[in-house]
């Protein structure tokens, strides 16, 4: 155990220092094109040299199972097309790099910080077209969003996996799908366009970029749903009231029937 | 001798009356009925606080409470206020009788549920005479009469029920499908082209109807398709079922075969369909063949193309009944 | 001069006397005995559940509206405004969200319904256990088995009311059975729901059924359910100074009644409580019911959840003959199984009477122990429904307990097979050894931790006698003898129905035979004191 846990330390650590030294040079070189470049090919240069990182990344921390060229091995997925929102949500919510192979990949605290992530996505990007990571613009969920819409898109795509209420539910042999309560709109707005995992994709057309920013509209307003009719009890439907109906209500009258039955003295 | 071993214990009778304390101390009597009063007025504050509640909290305010979270401040303090009013009635109530009111057990004896012997013998006697009176068992003709006619008027009101519904027709059999009928988006209504699902990707849809916000909810409960692409050197169908599909798109019933669940919860990893009611595993490169729970079928296929606008169309209507399996289903 | 209350009281009761001649039943009612005992509540549990469902119920139909005919929704909740929906299940919105109080009331309305189905389940296994069902009390507990039977519809008609997406579901799955039967499915299926599924007439028509028609009759029912217990006197637990012949407890006025009526009043406040504190069936989250849509999770109450296990675990199996189509997957677990239990539920009175040839009346009420076999098979029915009720809730389980919906699967479809008989074993084996430690209670005393040192030396722990009515408690039990096989006679004819005698004498003897002897009389008297 100790030392798969020291493995792993390592595998974070090396690549951290390599990113840090690099940030520290690139900086460093696009500080100096700056002043003798315009700035267009600042833009390019910074990129190229972002790409340059994600690919050192890369082959630290993620090549040994998606192989050298981003191809693809045994294990795991070739990343050629997946795009830059894919690297986004895996790498983003800390899924990826895998912590244990035998599970499903859990949103846990990222190994890798926000540029390094960044630099990874550019880099898998430049592999081949996929999705690009939603930016700000285009996530006004907030304004463009219709939450009954969303909601009706919601039920009748997404329900079915993540339950009526998005608290998550099972899948075949083990896998599950996760709670969407609490998560980054950019994260749900990329899961659906690249399918992590289990999850098939949710592409463009099918669900239109509005629509998707409904659904999201919907989640949060779910989210953020005070109580309105007492304890939740998980929202996940009749299991946890019947045993609760049991254990609290009918354990409750008993022991008030014990009472009720004793003599007093 | 033997019964004198085998003679059990003797029954001690019931135990000694044992008197309470409010039965012989007066101060104990008099503290019992304050508890009962407090328990009382309890309830009359919990009828307080349900009235308060009605009439004075905002429908809009909520309140934080621990374990429960923030919570509906209307819903909860009436259904507490009137928890409080009504248990402690109830516990008003029991704490007395356990107190003050009497509590010598008393005994009472029972008797026996059987009638006695002449009793029997009297309503049987009686219940002969008037039978014999009647002459049901000499007249034969009277009593099968009878019986027929009430035979039948039992028969009509099951008639009546006739008008409950159609008959079931072949409707059964049939779906909106058809050749050339273009396949939208469930909600949305919008065509769609091959080109908009990439590999891995699914879509929920309905046939294309002229008045897609009247759809009837009959229609969808066996219309109600699912896309799904994936590679299509991946599919292990037989050359007619691959023909039904386009560029590695397939097209499932959503409907379950088993008990008419809503059928969509695909991993694109396993290429698995999940029903979410009772566990039914389908899967899809077989053309959607069970695997795992309990329907016996796969989910139908639908013969999907692309029409000359480049989009997706149903290219023939289901070859078979969608949904549950119903007696009279062909195979 | 009396006071003036005392006066129209007075003259209350004669009017009431002259015209019905009551007070001759009223006194005699008035002084009516009834044991006390917690488990004697059970069934009070399950009335006042009831009487509550009545009530709130009435209070839900005046907003509810039975219509699937569907319109724009455009109450108080917002993540729904303007979605397209039945009236059935806007109204239902409404009631919660726009009817002060409503969702109170709401929620009183379904935590009662499923504490009433808990309070007549745990009723019947009270009566079950304690052989309360007995002769005289077989018509009784038949009556209890149909209240069940019609309480798990009535409940299930009432969660379909709603018509939202876990109620649709439901119901679909409840026309996926009707439909399944052979030879009238289909044609019953569409009388039931005047046409296709789902139509616009269902909702209506349970309605009426699920608060009329059903009620009703459940009314009628507990009436003469109550009439009988009435009648026939309440059973008490055996115990000194009770036997066969008479009742031991407290006169209906006024302790009962006041503790009763209290009662009425505590279960309708831990139901408000309830009401208060807990979410139940929160519709509004699951949205309106169609077809495509379908939630993770969607479960049925747990009344019916054992129902819904078996389906998930029944083998895929459907036959078509001759052109016909039948489908074992949903007849099995969905009619033959619950049918085969229920029948047998309420034939039971009358098959263990013939089995143990016992056919006395019975007021006394056994000890679960002193019946191993009876309490076997309860232990067994009780094993299977729970394994089955596991499989019910087998995606959540998976999800909380990271364990596979495949794993729980095969897990019960094994354990459905083998865990019940497994349990009738080991519940016949500790009530045995329950006997034993009774036999030795009576006989050698309590063991009071307490060592004494002997002249001679050697240690011995006291033993404290029980009391004359604790060790009568104890040894008040009869122990039937098994019936005897009937013999060949000499000319080694056979009596008539010989192999069906057999039969008996050999159940017989595998219920009754296994027992421990209780202690007599005169082995207590022989082994004297408490210091053994």
């Amino acid at each position: 155990m100790r030392k798969l846990s020291r493995l792993r330390r390592r595998k974070i650590t090396a690549p951290v220092l390599l990113f840090l030294a690099l940030i520290v040079v690139g900086n460093a070189y696009a500080f100096i094109g700056a002043t003798v470049t315009t700035s267009g090919a600042t833009a390019s240069n910074a990129r190229s040299t972002m790409v340059d990182e994600g690919r050192q990344i890369f082959l630290r921390g993620c090549s040994s199972c998606h192989g050298l060229n981003a191809e693809g091995g045994g294990i795991a997925p070739a990343l050629i097309g997946v795009g830059a929102a894919s690297v986004d949500f895996q790498v983003g919510t800390g899924r990826m790099p895998l912590a244990d192979m035998s599970q499903q990949a859990m949103r846990k605290t990222p190994v890798y910080n926000e540029e390094e992530t960044a630099a990874l996505a550019e880099y898998v990007a430049t592999l081949a077209p996929g999705p690009a990571i939603p930016g700000a613009a285009q996530l006004t969920y907030e304004r463009d969003g219709n939450t009954a819409e969303g909601g009706e898109l919601f039920r009748t795509n997404c329900a079915m996996c993540h339950n009526a209420a998005g608290q998550g539910g099972a899948l075949t042999q083990g896998k599950y799908a996760p709670t969407v309560m609490g998560v980054e709109a950019k994260y749900i707005y990329e899961a659906m366009i690249t399918g992590p995992q289990a999850m098939p994709v949710f592409g463009e057309k099918a669900i239109t970029p509005a629509e998707k920013l409904s659904m999201i509209k919907w989640i949060k307003a779910v989210e953020s749903e005070k109580g309105l009719g007492g304890a939740s009890l998980g929202k996940v439907g009749p299991v946890t009231e019947g045993l609760v109906a049991w254990v609290l209500g009918i354990g409750l009258l008993i022991g008030i029937a014990v009472w009720l039955t004793t003599k007093s003295r | 001798m033997s019964n004198k071993e085998l003679e059990p214990l003797q029954d001690p009778g019931l135990p000694a009356h044992a008197h309470r304390k409010a039965d012989h101390d007066e101060a104990a009597a008099n503290r019992a009925e304050r508890q009962v009063a407090i328990l009382f007025l309890l309830s009359a504050l919990g009828t307080v606080l349900f009235i308060y509640s009605y009439i004075f909290i905002e429908n809009n305010i909520y309140i934080y409470i621990p374990i429960l979270g923030n919570q509906h401040a209307q819903q909860l303090f009436l259904g507490l206020g009137f928890a409080i009013a009504l248990f402690f009635i109830g516990a008003g109530a029991v704490h007395w009788a356990k107190t003050l009111m009497s509590d010598t057990e008393v005994i009472a004896e029972r008797h026996e549920m059987r009638s006695s012997d002449e009793d029997r013998a009297a309503l049987i006697a009686t219940v002969k005479e008037e039978v014999g009176a009647v002459g049901l068992g000499r007249r034969s003709l009277i009593k099968r009469s009878l019986a027929l006619s009430l035979g039948l008027v039992g028969i009509s009101p099951l008639l009546l029920l006739r008008d409950l519904g159609p008959l079931p027709g072949d409707v059964l059999n049939q779906t909106t499908w058809a050749e050339g009928v273009h396949l939208v988006t469930d909600p949305g209504n919008r065509r769609l082209r091959p080109e908009d699902l990439e590999v891995g990707a699914v879509a929920h849809v309905l046939p294309e109807i002229e008045d897609p916000e009247h759809r009837s909810l009959n229609s969808i409960a066996k219309d109600a398709l699912l896309l799904i692409r994936i590679r299509p050197e991946e599919f292990r169908l037989d050359a007619e079922r691959l023909s039904w599909t386009y560029q590695g798109i397939i097209a499932f019933s959503k409907i379950c075969s088993h008990m008419g669940c809503a059928v969509a919860l695909y991993e694109q990893t396993t290429k698995h369909l999940l029903c979410p009611c009772h566990q039914s595993t389908f899967d899809v490169p077989t053309g959607a063949k069970v695997i795992f729970g309990p329907s016996a079928r796969p989910l139908p296929q639908l013969a999907i193309k692309v029409d000359d606008a480049g989009y997706l169309v149903a290219a023939a209507p289901f070859n078979q009944a969608v949904g549950p399996s119903f007696w009279e289903r062909k195979k | 001069m009396k006071p003036a209350r005392e006066r129209i009281a007075g003259s209350v009761a004669n009017f009431v006397d002259e015209r019905t001649g009551a007070a001759k039943f009223l006194k005699k009612s008035l002084n009516k005995v009834f044991p006390d005992h917690w488990s004697f509540m059970l069934g009070e549990i399950a009335l006042y559940s009831f009487i509550i469902l009545l009530l709130s119920g009435t209070f839900l139909t005046f907003w509810y509206v039975p219509s699937q005919e569907e319109l724009i929704y455009e109450g108080s909740y917002v993540p729904l405004k303007g979605v397209k929906m039945s009236a059935a299940y806007s109204s239902t919105l409404d009631i919660s969200f726009d009817v002060r109080g409503g969702m109170l009331m709401r929620q009183i309305h379904h935590w009662a319904a499923l504490l009433f189905l808990a309070a007549m389940v745990a009723h019947m296994m009270r009566v079950f256990f304690t052989g309360a069902f007995r002769k005289p009390r077989e018509m009784n507990w038949i009556l209890g088995v149909a209240l069940i039977t019609l309480g798990i519809v009535e409940g299930f008609l009432g969660y379909s009311l709603p018509d939202d997406l876990l109620s649709g579901t439901g119901i679909r799955i409840a026309q996926a059975i009707l439909q399944a039967i052979p030879l009238i499915g289909t044609y019953a299926a569409f009388f039931a729901f005047g046409g296709e599924f789902p139509g616009l007439d269902f909702i209506p028509r349970i309605y009426t059924v699920h608060v009329l028609l059903l009620p009703g009759i459940m009314l009628g029912l507990i009436t003469v359910h109550l009439m009988l217990v009435w009648y026939q006197k309440h059973t008490q637990y055996p115990g000194p100074g009770r036997t066969e012949k008479n009742v031991v407890g407290y006169p209906l006025l006024p302790v009962y009644m006041a503790k009763a009526g209290g009662f009425l009043f505590i279960v309708f406040g831990v139901t408000a409580f309830l009401g208060a504190v807990a979410s139940i069936n929160p519709i509004w989250v699951f949205g309106p019911y169609t077809p495509t849509q379908i939630s993770a999770g969607s479960q049925p109450d747990w009344y019916m959840g054992w129902l819904d296990g078996l389906v998930r675990m029944a083998p895929p199996i459907e036959t078509y003959f001759f052109g016909k189509t039948i489908s074992w997957n949903i007849l099995i677990p969905g009619l033959i199984v619950p049918g085969i239990m229920f029948t047998g539920l309420a034939l039971w009175p009358f098959i263990e009477a013939w089995a143990t040839g016992d056919k006395r009346e019975h007021n006394l009420l056994d000890r679960p122990r002193n019946t191993p076999t009876r309490t076997a098979v309860g232990a067994m029915a009780i094993t299977f429904t729970i394994v089955a009720l596991i499989n019910g809730g087998n995606d959540i389980i998976a999800t909380h307990f990271s364990l596979t919906i495949n794993q729980i699967m095969w897990a019960t479809r094994i354990s459905i097979f083998v865990l019940p008989p497994l349990a009738y074993v080991i519940t016949k084996r500790i009530c045995l050894a329950l006997q034993r430690a009774d036999r030795d209670l009576v006989l050698h005393g309590r063991e009071t931790g307490r060592l004494v040192m002997l002249p001679h030396g050697e240690f011995v722990e006291i033993h404290e006698e029980l009391s004359p009515q604790e060790a009568f408690t104890r040894t008040s039990h009869e122990q039937l003898a098994p019936i005897p096989v009937a013999a060949i006679d000499a000319n080694g004819v056979r009596p008539k129905g010989v192999l069906k005698d057999r039969i008996r004498a050999r159940i017989s003897k595998g219920i009754l035979q296994e027992q421990i002897a209780k202690p007599t009389a005169k082995e207590k008297l022989e082994l004297g004191g408490g210091h053994h």
